[in-house]
């Protein structure tokens, strides 16, 4: 699978290799994502999120403002949520990455079944990130409170305005074991 | 095939599509006037395969608000489908094919009831007498049941699959029989989303997800002063960062496109850009507020005018005035404007996430020379609308570059550039001016509302559903060099937080408790006084609020849905906090109450974020806020609890996607007012 990402890589640009650009800047990193070893040449400081989307085709971890901001690009680096978008690719180099595709095997975390009980999305962007931050959160704290849930997912931005959803759905998850 | 003639023909089509089926087609209206000499297509389709899947194409445009699942719910209760067999599809864009299919205004389920009923109902009809011809039956011992027809005398069975082919050759019903709504199994039930599992595991496809073979990926730079063009520019180090590919020039800017988003970031970054920055360079908020306040001296426009407010001011007891400004405020949807475009000879394809398909599809037309009917557009999942995705001003620029380098494009806003070239909600300056009788009663009342060049937007929903006798409102439409438009609620969602504010100034003045004097006021207005009263028992108006907390109400109409709320709100240290709004609705008989209460609350937190976050302020032409750190967002933390009453009412169908947003901003403002005495007379709140 690791030679299936870099193959995928260089069928998906390797139209463009005949333009000359300065690679002398760019160097390979490694590191594992959702389970698979994963090999990419591009520039260190390049943020996970653009190698996620725009190199390894993994487009559920969304973009949204650039700046850690608004955690729609939330995913786990070593189990912890980060933002991708302010996460050199070269800081991840020997970690595990995990996104919104591989959190569960059949899309049945706790979290997400909470999702879909209490029909949490409205346009759904942001609602990767927050289902990210949400399992992180109930791994660390099994029975949150409602700070508890203010406090973790307050870093996040939804503009349909799921708020209270997502705090009955973190609720339910909880109580429905809270791990997958 | 069976083609409808004359009347019948304005609505339905079907057709036996060869052996995969039944294909009905029905028009559906336009929120916007309809085009009277478009060749009639039908607009949506219905399709029962043999395996009993039910397809329904829907042609307004899912955005988070829930009509993929409550237009496909509507055909599927009369059809009397089994729902878990059915599915939803977005259409593309296709000039008359569908009627109109912008999708705004609260308006993509009212317009269509009716239509999607009768197409439920004309199939089901037509798999009926399929079935009863089938058993050599009368019509009327057979009876359809959750996708299947049943033969009451005998309990034979044929689902829909079986029955789709010969049913396509059935005559049309001309009336067909519509259920009795106590029948519904879908309308009126809580119905979760069709699309919600795709949201839930990174699989929908929004906008920027789209992957095209070939593709390149840009980023544009504009002028930061809006009208402005490039005098020149330096592609040169652009030109030198790993992955970019090209850099162009275009009408709309500089596009940097490259390998992949991060390299036409950098060397978006890399690029050295002079600008002309036009005349809109010496513009600013400041100076607009001033330019405001000068014309509000005279009188502008009139509006509207019953009684004779001159007259009435000079017998008033007490005269109570009050200036109301409201900023800028930004869609800040959270997916960013985006759109992909492939240009294949005499074709184009535009994949975009998009409130207006048709606009977008003419308007890529327009720039590349081609008739409309050469360029397919594919919406997409669309991450946020409320507005600022009825404009293709990001579809015309992602033609332009993806034609100017010939591959295909994806262009895709930064946040930033999101932020700075947006179509905002208009700025607007209230003066208001009544006149109360002995009692506080109002005999009068004027206002002057003066804004940037929209009538629409400025004086829409200004005009008070109170009862007094003599009123005026007038306007005076100033060029701010601010592209402004729709915003989520439109006119209402600005002017009510103008009305109701004043009114509750006027109930103060009066020394009258605010819900009482609105009632006194709204006896002619019995769905306004139901929201009122129905919202404030549920509160707990009459009870005293909890300790350090007081209450504010406010009540408006918007798309024809009257929505009443009451906020409960306390002050620490100057920083307010909403803990709780209630609200009652009278949208009419509704279609998925589920989606209804999440709308409100969705409504209400975008109509609390404009009382208490971030505005948006031009100084030297240009915006001043680029980025979620500038301009905030209402959060979880920030959330209060949203109760909702759905009132049970038999008005017409009123829209639900904006009306619970008007009355959250001016409840917010009258509670502030009841617990600390200070009028908020300008948003967003800032209390000293």
């Amino acid at each position: 699978m690791g030679l299936f990402f870099h193959l995928q890589f260089i069928l998906h640009f390797g139209n463009f290799r005949q333009t000359s650009y300065d690679e002398v800047h760019m160097a390979s990193f490694r590191f594992t994502v959702n389970g698979t070893p994963a090999t990419v040449d591009v520039a260190p400081d390049m943020p996970l999120l653009w190698v996620l989307r725009d190199v390894l085709g993994l487009t559920g971890t969304k973009y949204g403002c650039g700046i850690a901001q608004c955690g729609a690009c939330t995913v786990h680096l070593d189990g912890e949520p980060v933002r991708s978008c302010s996460t050199a690719v070269e800081s991840c180099n020997g970690k595990t990455v995990t996104t919104i595709e591989g959190l569960s095997d059949h899309h049945d975390h706790p979290i997400q079944k909470a999702w879909i009980e209490l029909d949490v999305p409205q346009c759904g962007y942001c609602q990767s990130g927050m289902i990210m931050t949400a399992s992180a959160l109930l791994k660390e704290k099994p029975k949150p409170t409602d700070s508890d849930i203010d406090d973790t997912l307050g870093g996040h931005i939804c503009r349909c305005g799921t708020y209270q959803r997502i705090r009955a759905a973190v609720h339910v998850a909880s109580k429905n074991g809270g791990r997958p | 095939m069976t083609t409808m003639t004359l009347d019948r023909r304005d609505f339905l089509r079907v057709s036996a599509a060869g052996t995969s089926g039944f294909l009905l087609g029905f028009y559906l209206p336009s929120s916007a006037a309809e085009p009277t000499n478009a060749p009639f297509e039908p607009n949506a389709w219905l399709r029962i395969a043999p395996d009993g899947i039910v397809t329904i194409t829907v042609a307004k445009q899912e955005m988070g608000q829930g009509v993929l699942t409550s237009l496909s719910m509507i055909v599927a209760d009369e059809l009397e489908a089994d729902w878990s067999k059915v599915r939803a599809v977005q259409a593309d864009a296709h000039p008359n094919k569908y009627g109109g299919q912008g999708t705004g205004g609260s308006s993509s389920v009212r317009t269509s009831y009716e239509k999607l009923r009768n197409a439920g109902a004309t199939a089901r009809g037509m798999l009926i007498a399929a079935a009863a011809a089938a058993w050599n039956a009368p019509v009327a011992d057979c009876r359809a049941e959750q996708g299947s027809v049943i033969n009451v005398r005998n309990g034979k069975k044929l689902g829909y699959g079986e029955l789709a082919s010969a049913a396509a050759s059935m005559p049309v019903p001309e009336k067909p029989a519509f259920k009795d709504p106590k029948d519904f199994h879908l309308i009126g039930k809580r119905v979760k989303k069709l699309d919600t599992p795709s949201k839930i595991d990174g699989s929908a496809v929004y906008g920027i997800d789209i992957r095209v073979p070939g593709m390149v990926f840009a980023s544009l730079v504009r002028c930061p002063v809006f009208g402005g063009k490039v005098a020149t520019f330096d592609a040169a180090g652009a030109k030198s960062v790993d992955g970019v590919l090209d850099v162009v020039q275009t009408e709309d800017g500089v596009a940097v496109v490259a390998k992949h988003t991060w390299a036409a970031l950098r060397g978006r970054d890399a690029l050295k850009i002079t600008w002309d920055e036009g005349a809109n360079a010496g513009r600013s908020s400041d100076a607009t507020w001033k330019e405001f306040a000068a014309k509000a001296q005279e009188l502008g426009t009139v509006d509207r005018t019953v009684g004779d407010p001159s007259a009435a001011f000079a017998t008033a007891k007490r005269v109570v005035e009050a200036v109301y400004k409201a900023p800028l405020v930004a869609h800040a949807t959270m997916e960013p404007m985006n759109c992909t475009v492939r240009i294949d000879g005499e074709t184009c394809e535009v994949w975009v996430p998009t409130q207006v398909p048709q606009r977008a599809q003419s308007e890529a037309a327009k720039v590349l020379g081609l008739p409309v009917e050469s360029v397919t557009v594919h919406v997409t999942h669309i991450g946020g609308g409320f507005g600022r995705r009825l404009n293709a001003d990001y579809v015309v620029e992602t033609v332009r570059i993806a034609k100017a380098v010939s591959k295909p494009v994806q262009l895709l806003w930064t946040r930033e550039d999101d932020m700075t070239h947006d179509f905002y909600r208009p700025n607007a300056y209230g003066v208001f001016k009544a006149g109360l009788d002995g009692t506080g009663a109002p005999t009068v009342w004027t206002h002057r509302a003066v804004g940037p060049n929209s009538k629409g937007l400025v004086v829409s929903g200004s005009f008070p559903p109170y009862q007094i006798p003599n009123v005026t409102v007038d306007y005076h439409l100033i060029d701010t060099g601010v592209p402004i438009g729709a915003w989520r609620s439109v006119g209402p969602g600005l002017n009510a937080w103008l009305v109701e504010s004043f009114i509750d100034e006027l109930a103060h003045a009066a020394g009258k408790d605010p819900l009482d004097y609105r009632l006194s006021l709204l006896k002619h207005q019995p769905r306004f006084t139901r929201a009122l009263t129905t919202a404030a028992e549920k509160a707990g108006w009459r009870k005293p609020a909890p300790q350090g907390v007081a209450r504010g109400i406010a009540v408006a109409e918007d798309f024809g849905t009257v929505v009443a709320e009451v906020a409960e709100v306390s002050v620490v240290r100057g920083e307010v906090k909403v803990h709780r709004v209630v609200a009652a609705v009278d949208c009419g008989p509704y279609v998925n109450p589920d989606t209804i209460e999440a709308q409100v609350e969705g409504a209400i937190v975008y109509g609390l974020t404009v009382a208490l976050k971030g505005e948006i302020t031009v100084a030297g032409g240009r915006v001043e806020q680029a980025n979620f750190d500038a301009y905030p967002m209402m959060r979880i933390d920030d959330m209060p609890k949203v109760e909702i009453v759905l009132i049970e009412s038999d008005a017409p169908m009123g829209g639900i996607g904006e009306p619970g947003l008007p009355p959250a901003a001016p409840a917010v403002c009258n509670a502030i007012f009841a617990l600390t005495g200070t009028r908020v007379r300008q948003l967003p709140i800032r209390l000293a």
